[in-house]
């Protein structure tokens, strides 16, 4: 679905044989090759493109990636352009000063590659395996629920709540990890849990 | 929004108050461009500032901060008392006829039942009289001095132009302007739409002030209609996806609710649960509630939720408080009674208020845990930044732990915007480093604690072991096996109930829509609201078909839109009586004597005859509510409260300070300026740029570079009062902390005159922290008050108490 040939993708085609097209009926057969040599290749042409939506506001603009290299293909694949999607109904190919900074935000230098720990009372933070992290956290929790899980009221009621850690959920993550998220913490019996709805 | 982005472009007129489109959703207010050019469209801004909506505005008209609803009850006033009311429209589909129990009252800014000591309300008169026969008692002459509508009349009476000026600071001439051009919105064949955001909502009565619009939007016939609607601007890419599918304290997927410990087994959650209709012949949709759970339970515990254990009633917590909400968990922090706390995609120590009071609470936990994309201030709280970020690490003893999440750009699945399309997304690069996607982490959180509970046992283990995880990759489901669990799916053959012989759904595929949906245990479905995203026809999330026939704005085949593809809620109420469009031009879907069509999914059954079923359907009453009943903690009318911290004291009530059914924390309390303190006498409030976007785009370098730096905004008058130059620095500081910033001294603000004082604004933007590429700086947070609206907990972060003065800059 998102590999259709766009509109804005075939008026980028047929506007590169016009131009050469004219020069040629001129009768500059010569210049027109020296001047083909001087311009720079077309820096999307050999990009794969990917139909995203911007994640800031809830406008949510379409939005085209250009990557070198192709997931589907199982290759490694570097965002070199993010541009408005013309075909969007909502933003037909606008962007804001946001949206149309895009690149910037994947490509930021504070962009997060590792899994880091602070250890009480340092004031750094040290790079840790995955495996590291994870087991952590699973031990962490369970600790702290195990220790504090109220399975009963006062009055004999069957509550099964977990009061003492708390979860905030996102608010740019796809439904689908919306729901993955919430199966994760309601099963733990978890209460103090919220999103970015109220703020 | 109950309309589209793309459907403003049918409006009359916009009002834009509580938020500032033009700003802050630049590419979604090019349709009330579009209304403008093409329709004449009219457009209307209130706001304390002159913003970037305003400078484009036919009409703008000053306000101060946390009056809306006395401007808004005032316009109610006016509409009334000059009989600019769509009155076919209010008399079929408005509770307006009701008659209300004679022991409710309003009086003095509190209504029947108010118990100061608990800060709450006895609401058992808020209610109508039920006749013998079970149905609400009703009077369609709307002379019965005890309906609803006369108690509106009655209670808005106050709110004269006179009052609203005296309150508000908005000229009466100003005031009375806006009024006129809203009232012209009554004719059947002229629409209005609002749009607002956190301008409305970041108030300690933040769902009265929606509510005030939403009354107006019904006396004025303007809901369900193309171009009309209360269209709410959600600040995020999926707020509106996350809280639909009830990631929140108290809410089960689809605005289910949680149980609470006085609903001690499912028959007793199910006892106030029935929704029986309230008047003859009428859907009220929620008589379902009970499929959508039981569907949802399956999708949860799959096989190990049974008829006999009550579909696992009992492995959902029970609340003992109405909600653990934000507010409530770092007050919990904050006295030791909480000990681990994770964010994911959440930067609290910047987006929760009073920065002090967080960082101590933070200060407090065993353990924290951040999964970002980018760097955040909460997972470094413990780090000194100097002035921006005071602490000494070595104090505090929080383990954190911060994990590298992909961006969008690298992870697939729907959001869903403003307008409720559910619109799929692909990703297109290589993660950097080692960041991995949110469903994987969160999965191998599971994955582990699953086996430490089945390893070594532990409290109730229950929930989590024989959690449904029946995934090809456990350790990563991918977005398309998600999606196919929220839309549902068939345990056994599903039949139509009006004609057994008919299949809706065979055993094992995926369901139609919630239609399908059923009680006992035959159907899963992980959040009904959403049923019909991605069925046997496919992912209809991912369709990106353009037609839209006669150009209405509908786009029915791109994407999906909730509930089963609808594009305008309420949409029945675009029609009279007999089924008819109350304007022709305008036409949405029309009853042709056997059933309803048109352009968008009828949002009322096909066959239901228009004269006898409402369009409001999800209410019992078939009709929407001028009165609420007690559905709302403070009142089933909107009142008059002046924000916590406020430079006038209510001229309504005088003895009522803030939103008496608010709650407010004993130390919160103490940290509130009092009303028109000396110490602190300017009126604050907090607001976003274009340029930025919350705290993620200070790591945007050419965002950064746009606005690189912290600032207030204040008037050349107080400017003048206080000696302070333009780009000169300047202090500001409320009753919880401090922050240091550039003055821009600008015309955008001027002094309102309320009740004859003048009252300065100060305006704070809220795009700095100490991490990222743009320079170091503050939030409002560091300011504003800790207290959130009486219903939903939105922090108070748009009206609050600061002083000014010039100061030096940092030592270079």
């Amino acid at each position: 679905m998102n590999m259709e040939l766009s509109r804005r993708q075939f008026l980028g085609a047929a506007g590169a044989g016009v131009a050469g097209t004219a020069l040629g009926a001129f009768g500059f057969g010569d210049i027109e090759a020296a001047h083909a040599e001087a311009i720079r290749a077309f820096k999307l042409v050999n990009t794969t493109e990917t139909r995203n939506t911007c994640p800031y506001c809830s406008v949510a603009c379409g939005v085209i990636m250009y990557s070198k290299g192709d997931l589907k293909k199982g290759e490694k694949a570097e965002i070199i352009h993010i541009e408005g999607d013309t075909d969007h109904p909502t933003n037909r190919g606008t962007l804001c000063p946001k949206g149309a900074a895009l690149l910037d935000f994947v490509k930021s230098e504070t962009r997060l590659k590792y899994p880091m720990i602070r250890k009480p009372g340092l004031d750094k933070f040290e790079q840790v395996t995955w495996d590291e992290a994870l087991d952590r956290i699973a031990r962490l929790m369970k600790d702290d629920r195990d220790a504090n899980f109220i399975q009963t009221n006062g009055d004999g009621v069957t509550v099964n709540r977990w009061t003492t850690t708390g979860f905030l959920a996102a608010s740019a993550t796809t439904n689908e990890t919306a729901w993955e998220t919430y199966k994760v913490v309601r099963s733990t019996g978890m209460v103090a849990f919220d999103n970015q709805a109220r703020v | 929004m109950t309309n589209s982005w793309t459907d403003i472009k049918n409006t009359d007129l916009v009002i834009i108050m509580g938020g500032n489109a033009a700003e802050a959703h630049p590419c979604g207010f090019k349709w009330v461009t579009e209304a403008k050019a093409n329709r004449g469209a009219k457009l209307i801004v209130v706001d304390p500032r002159f913003t970037r909506s305003a400078s484009v505005a036919d009409f703008y008209a000053p306000i101060r901060q946390g009056t809306d609803i006395a401007f808004l009850l005032g316009v109610m006033n006016y509409c009334i008392s000059n009989n600019k009311v769509q009155w076919d429209y209010v008399r079929a589909f408005t509770n307006a006829s009701y008659i209300v129990k004679d022991g409710f009252a309003y009086q003095d800014g509190l209504f029947t039942g108010y118990d100061e000591a608990k800060r709450d309300y006895d609401k058992s008169t808020w209610d109508y009289v039920i006749g013998d026969d079970g149905y609400a008692v009703v009077d369609d002459t709307l002379t019965h001095p005890r309906c609803v509508w006369n108690l509106l009349k009655q209670h808005i009476a106050v709110y004269t132009a006179e009052m609203v000026e005296r309150i508000c600071g908005t000229p009466k001439e100003k005031f009375l302007k806006v009024a006129e051009m809203i009232s012209e919105c009554s004719s059947p064949t002229k629409a209005m739409t609002s749009m607002y955001a956190l301008g409305w909502t970041q108030h300690s009565k933040g769902s009265q002030n929606i509510r005030s619009m939403a009354m107006l939007q019904l006396i004025l016939g303007n809901i369900g209609i193309r171009g009309g609607g209360m269209n709410a601007l959600r600040g995020h890419s999926n707020i509106q996806g996350l809280t639909d599918i009830g990631l929140m304290s108290n809410l089960l997927p689809g605005y289910l609710t949680l149980p609470t410990e006085k609903e001690v087994d499912f028959d007793s959650y199910m006892s106030t649960r029935g929704f029986k209709p309230l008047r003859p012949n009428q859907m009220s949709y929620w008589q379902n509630y009970r499929k959508f759970f039981v569907s949802f339970q399956k999708a949860m515990w799959g096989a190990s939720a049974t008829p006999e254990n009550n579909f696992a009633y009992d492995w959902l917590p029970k609340l003992d408080l109405p909600s653990y909400d934000v507010l409530r968990a770092f007050e919990l922090m904050n006295q030791g009674k909480m000990n681990g706390y994770v964010c994911q995609g959440f930067n609290p120590l910047l987006a929760a208020p009073n920065r002090a009071k967080l960082t101590a609470s933070l200060s407090k936990l065993t353990y924290l845990v951040t999964m970002d994309p980018l760097d955040t201030e909460t997972a470094r709280f413990w780090e000194n930044h100097g002035e921006f970020n005071d602490v000494d690490s070595s104090q505090i003893q929080t383990e954190v732990i911060q994990l590298p999440s992909t961006c969008f750009a690298e992870d697939e699945g729907s959001l869903t915007n403003s307008g409720r399309w559910l619109q799929w997304h692909w990703p297109g690069g290589t993660p950097p480093g080692e960041a991995k996607t949110d469903n994987w982490i969160m999965a191998q959180i599971h994955m582990r604690l699953k086996d430490l509970y089945r390893k070594e046992g532990g409290a109730f283990p229950d929930p989590i072991v024989n959690l449904d995880w029946a995934y090809a990759d456990p350790g990563e489901p991918t977005a398309e096996e998600l999606a196919k669990e929220i839309n549902g799916k068939a345990l056994a053959t599903v039949y139509d109930t009006a004609d057994p012989t008919k299949v809706l759904a065979e055993t094992g595929k995926l369901v139609p829509s919630f239609a399908a949906l059923r009680d006992d245990g035959s159907t899963t479905c992980g959040c009904w609201i959403y049923s019909g995203c991605f069925n046997e026809n496919g992912n209809n999330m991912a369709r990106r078909d353009t037609s839209d026939p006669d150009e209405t704005g509908a786009y029915l085949k791109w994407a999906f839109s909730w509930p089963v593809n609808r594009r305008i809620l309420y949409n029945r109420a675009s029609a009279d009586l007999t089924g008819k469009a109350w304007d022709p031009s305008r036409k949405l879907i029309e009853w042709d004597g056997e059933k309803w069509s048109g352009y968008d999914v009828p949002d009322i059954a096909p066959t239901a005859k228009p004269e006898e079923v409402g369009p409001f359907i999800m209410n019992p009453e078939g009709v929407s509510r001028l009165f609420t009943r007690g559905m709302m903690r403070d009142g089933p009318f909107p009142a008059h409260y002046e924000p916590f911290e406020s430079p006038v004291a209510n001229l309504v009530a005088p003895n009522v300070r803030g939103n008496p059914a608010a709650r407010v924390f004993q130390d919160d309390f103490a940290q509130f300026a009092e009303t028109a303190s000396a110490e602190f006498p300017y009126a604050a409030t907090s607001y976003r740029l274009t340029e930025h976007f919350h705290y993620w785009t200070k790591h945007v370098w050419v965002n950064a570079v746009l606005q690189p730096e912290f600032f207030v905004e204040i008037s050349e008058e107080l400017a003048k009062e206080k000696g302070i130059t333009h780009g000169g620095w300047v202090r500001v500081w409320s009753k919880r902390g401090s922050v240091r910033a550039k003055a821009v001294v600008t015309k955008r603000i001027k002094p309102l005159i309320c009740d004859g004082k003048a009252v300065h604004v100060v305006g704070i933007p809220l795009h700095w922290g100490f991490t990222g590429a743009a320079r170091k700086g503050f939030g409002p947070n560091s300011l504003t008050p800790f207290v959130g609206d009486a219903n939903i907990e939105t922090p108070e972060y748009k009206a609050f108490l600061v002083n000014i003065e010039p100061t030096t800059g940092p030592v270079a």
